[in-house]
């Protein structure tokens, strides 16, 4: 067993490492670029030019823009691990921690299903497109063009068409815009019926990539020696297929964990199109307000997540392949 | 193996909504008693401070009351807390304020408050209006309904503004509070308005009817019990919310309104073109510390060579007017010191021939023969505009200004940095050209457009500075004619220097008046009737922060649900309405495991059970 701790172990110093690093530069690249939030929060204040002067000063101060960049990286660090991330100065004075809690269950509503139901639809297609040569030539053209379609563009079209075109769902926001949250059926049917839209858009455009990869998986794995052996064994179509199926499997768990990270992108510009609440909106008018604060919570909160779950996956992978357990436990 | 993967992530998706929290109660905000409202909300709304720069609209105007209002269509300054105000001897300002006056949660607003109100920006910097407090000297309350104010220094002018733009807070609540900038006020705030804040979310805001307002006697009562406010980020969206009848008042800037106009009968202040009032003047700015542009002969050039008209049509549809060279608004408080002779005399107008005139005459000529002039020693002369990426009216402007200038031989590129760029250039004043038109809105001294614009407290090139003189145009004597202005009494005794200005500012053109932005205004008949307009004049129609107490507040008062409300109750309605008297503490969340989530988890089923088969 101290195989799998070793294993552990030294994944876990990676991470640790990564999210230094990953964390420190998300600080520093928004301080790279040319002007200063305080500044630019003065833009939205439209009055006199002496009380615009009185409140720079003051608002420099007290977010502490006035030290020099070393002293504001330190206290930086020191307010994170206190689990203070500041207050935002686009929507100030909202602490950055609520504003994101209450934006992520949004993402989370649709980002999750969007990821998890895409692979496993993906891979479940891509894999009959594998081993059935009809279906296959009619699913590609489908699958490629998903895949290729950037997210926005999708949602555009999607919105064109089932919203406003055939006029079935509703293009903006998380639920009517006259209605008060609650558990009654109206409002989650409301509820759904907002969320339809953005879910697909994504879905539909994760879709094509995951069954494209298995698709080609498949049919270099049913090609391989062992299922050659396994027929000629006269073993049936199912045992081949389910064989074929685990070894395929395995590039796509790592695919879904490099993916994680590209995928809020995704999330960005549908919520644009759609008016959805969430981080991606918040988190792009934090960095065109060059909200320092904002950005470094935002960021913080992608970082972690995606290290959180390839972190689970690095364990599942040791779960599902028997071949990095061996490796570790080799020799005792 | 895979059965256990499955149902953990059907575990995880469910666990993860489980955060996303129902709410107890149901309830539809009844659809004839519900106003919706956009164009002045552009993120979720966090901030009811109204001692800070931008609160969430209608956090002053809504909730919290000015002593004055000010109706920018008739230039009169309306009291509203105040009953009236008067200035006793040469520096005391009394104000006496009305009878009843009472706060939301019913202690009476009192001389207290308004002298507390003026005491905590004098101890607090970062209050928008403590740069008052260098010509202010003491506020004294008199007895319970009247204050004085006692100034050192006093700016007759000036004030006048200050008196329609700084809310009155209740003492008895703020006094409580440490630190009161950055304090973020969205629990429950107690205003003396005609709404209260009831409920806001990631996408909205929403306010409702004080019952209990002191104004009712004075002014009636505003007829929508409910106001939603929407965010919504995109104009087309805007408009099918409008057309549909989802939105009922917009404050958009939407393309498409002239075409859709009459099919939906949409009202707009004018059934024409430019079919919007005025709010503000867009200008082009030059860097007039750079050379050429530090030439007043060659400011006057480019004048020459811009056209307006075009402007108006090509970038904004006709939807609003073209800026003649004084830059002065369209609306009586900027019109009534307007001098015609000053801008027959010195002014100018699109003619790319005098022009070329000009900039022959100063030496700028083509001698290369690329079709561009060079500097008079020969070298290549190139210029950008910026405007920030995104503002696609502006950004259209800045290409049609890049094509009228080629037409007379300076070489113009339109540039599109982000906003955080493009402020930062031209607060620091490293841009050539930049349109801009942040401080130029309606006020009712034309005093706060010169003193923006032309604001002589300038910073040096290079540091920023957050008056309007962008470009650091320098000139003694406008200085000198900005503080005589703000101290002068009437207006009679303002006008020969704003004739002054005037006339500086024809004939050294530090920079170019280019549009009228409009006081965008759409409404919906669906749901709500009797909207202002031309024929009907009667509010100023626009919900932008600060706005409220320029009319938007008068329009509640004014407009008629379509379906009769009042004495024709429908079931749905008395139901609300008895809802509504326990209203409006927000109803109670109740965490749980929400519906939206468990039916996620309900359609991941089938395919943990498909895959399992196999």
């Amino acid at each position: 067993m101290s195989g799998i701790r070793r294993y552990l172990i030294r994944k876990t110093f990676v991470y640790v490492l990564t999210f230094f690093s990953a964390v420190t530069i998300d600080w520093l690249i928004p301080r790279l670029m040319p002007g200063n939030p305080i500044s630019i929060m003065m833009s939205r204040f439209a009055s006199l030019p002496e009380a615009s002067k009185y409140m720079y000063s003051y608002f420099m101060e007290s977010f502490g823009l006035d030290k020099p960049l070393w002293v504001q990286y330190i206290n930086f660090w020191k307010a994170v691990l206190h689990g203070d991330l500041g207050i935002s100065t686009y929507m100030y004075p909202k602490p950055v921690a609520d504003i994101i809690k209450d934006a992520l269950p949004y993402d989370i509503a649709i980002l999750l299903p969007a990821i998890t139901l895409s692979w496993i639809v993906g891979n479940w297609l891509g894999a009959i497109a594998g081993k059935n040569k009809k279906l296959d030539s009619f699913l590609m053209p489908v699958f490629y063009f998903l895949t290729a379609s950037p997210y926005f563009w999708f949602a555009i079209v999607l919105a064109y068409i089932l919203g406003a075109k055939l006029d079935l769902l509703p293009i903006s926001g998380a639920y009517s815009y006259g209605i008060m949250p609650s558990l009654s059926l109206e409002f989650i049917v409301d509820f759904l019926k907002h969320w339809i839209l953005p879910f697909l858009s994504l879905f539909l455009v994760m879709l094509g990539g995951w069954a494209i990869g298995m698709r080609n998986m498949i049919i270099y794995e049913v090609e391989a020696d062992y299922v050659r052996y396994l027929e000629a064994l006269g073993a049936s179509e199912k045992t081949l297929m389910k064989h074929a199926f685990r070894n395929a499997i395995l590039p796509q768990v790592t695919g879904l964990a490099l993916q994680l990270g590209t995928m809020v992108a995704g999330a960005l510009t549908t919520e644009i199109v759609f008016s959805y609440p969430g981080i991606g909106y918040i988190l792009m008018q934090g960095i065109l307000n060059q909200d320092y604060f904002l950005i470094q919570g935002c960021f913080l909160v992608i970082v972690i997540s995606v290290l959180v779950a390839n972190f689970i996956i690095d364990l599942l992978y040791a779960v599902i392949d028997p071949r990095v357990r061996f490796s570790f436990t080799e020799g005792e | 193996m895979r059965r256990i993967l499955g149902l953990l992530l059907a575990v995880l998706i469910v666990s993860s909504l489980g955060g996303f929290a129902g709410y107890a109660q149901a309830e539809e905000l009844p659809r004839n008693e519900t106003l919706y409202v956009g164009g002045g909300l552009w993120s979720p709304p966090t901030n009811f401070n109204p001692l800070n720069p931008s609160p969430v609209t209608g956090t002053v105007g809504l909730l919290y009351e000015t002593l004055f209002t000010y109706d920018p269509l008739k230039d009169q300054l309306k009291p509203w807390l105040a009953e009236e105000g008067k200035w006793i001897n040469d520096n005391t300002y009394e104000v006496k304020l009305r009878e009843d006056l009472k706060w939301q949660d019913g202690k009476p607003l009192t001389a207290e408050d308004v002298k507390f109100t003026f005491e905590i920006a004098r101890k607090h910097k970062g209050v928008f209006f403590s740069n008052i407090w260098s010509w202010l000297k003491e506020v004294k309350v008199v007895d319970d309904r009247t204050v004085d104010f006692v100034f050192s220094d006093p700016h007759y002018t000036e004030w006048n503004y200050w008196l329609y733009m700084i809310p009155i807070i209740p003492k008895h609540i703020w006094e409580k509070i440490d630190n009161p900038v950055d304090y973020a006020n969205n629990e429950n705030p107690v205003g003396s308005g005609m709404y209260k804040l009831y409920k806001t979310d990631q996408m909205r805001c929403i306010w409702v009817r004080n019952d209990n307002w002191w104004g009712i006697k004075y002014f009636g009562k505003p007829a929508p019990k409910y106001i939603v406010y929407v965010i919504v980020y995109s104009n087309n969206v805007a408009l099918t919310m409008l057309v549909k009848g989802d939105l009922d008042w917009s404050n958009f800037f939407i393309p498409g309104v002239p075409d859709v106009k009459s099919k939906y009968k949409i009202v707009t202040w004018y059934d024409k073109p430019p079919y919007h009032l005025s709010a503000n003047l867009a200008l082009l700015f030059l860097n007039d510390n750079k050379t050429p542009f530090n030439n007043p002969d060659f400011r006057r050039a480019i004048a020459y060579a811009i056209n307006p008209k075009e402007i108006a049509q090509r970038a904004s549809q006709n939807q609003v007017l073209p800026a003649d060279p004084s830059g002065l608004l369209p609306l009586p408080s900027h019109q009534k010191i307007k001098a015609e002779d000053l801008i027959k005399k010195y002014g100018w107008s699109y003619d790319p021939e005098k022009a070329n005139e000009i900039l022959d005459k100063l030496g700028y000529k083509d001698v290369n023969g690329d079709g561009f002039r060079e500097y008079p020693d020969g070298k290549p002369m190139r210029f950008t505009i910026i405007v920030p990426y995104g503002w696609t009216d502006w950004m259209e402007m800045a290409r049609i200004i890049s094509d009228q200038l080629a037409a007379v031989g300076i070489r113009v590129d339109p540039k599109f940095p982000d906003f955080g760029k493009y402020w930062d250039d031209i607060t620091k004043g490293t841009f050539d050209m930049a349109i801009n038109n942040f401080g130029s809105f309606i006020s009712i001294t034309p005093w706060t457009f010169y003193n923006w614009i032309l604001d002589p407290n300038v910073a040096p090139t290079g540091e920023p500075t957050y008056g309007g003189n962008w470009g650091r145009y320098k000139n003694p004597e406008v200085a000198e004619l900005l503080t005589e202005i703000a101290r002068t009494k009437t207006l009679e005794e303002a006008k020969p220097l704003y004739r002054k200005l005037q006339e500086i500012w024809l004939k050294e053109v530090p920079y170019i008046p280019l549009i009228y932005n409009g006081a965008w205004y759409e409404a919906s008949p669906a749901h709500w009737t009797n909207w202002p307009s031309e024929k009907n004049p009667y509010a100023y129609p626009i919900t932008w922060h600060n706005y409220w107490q320029l009319g938007g507040a008068l329009v509640l008062l004014k407009i008629k649900p379509v379906t009769a409300g009042g004495g024709a109750t429908t079931p749905a309605k008395t139901t609300e309405s008895a809802k509504g008297s326990t209203t409006p503490s927000p109803t109670s969340k109740d965490k749980g495991l929400c519906g939206p989530a468990a039916l996620v988890a309900l359609s991941l089923v089938p395919i943990v059970l498909y895959r399992r088969r196999r």
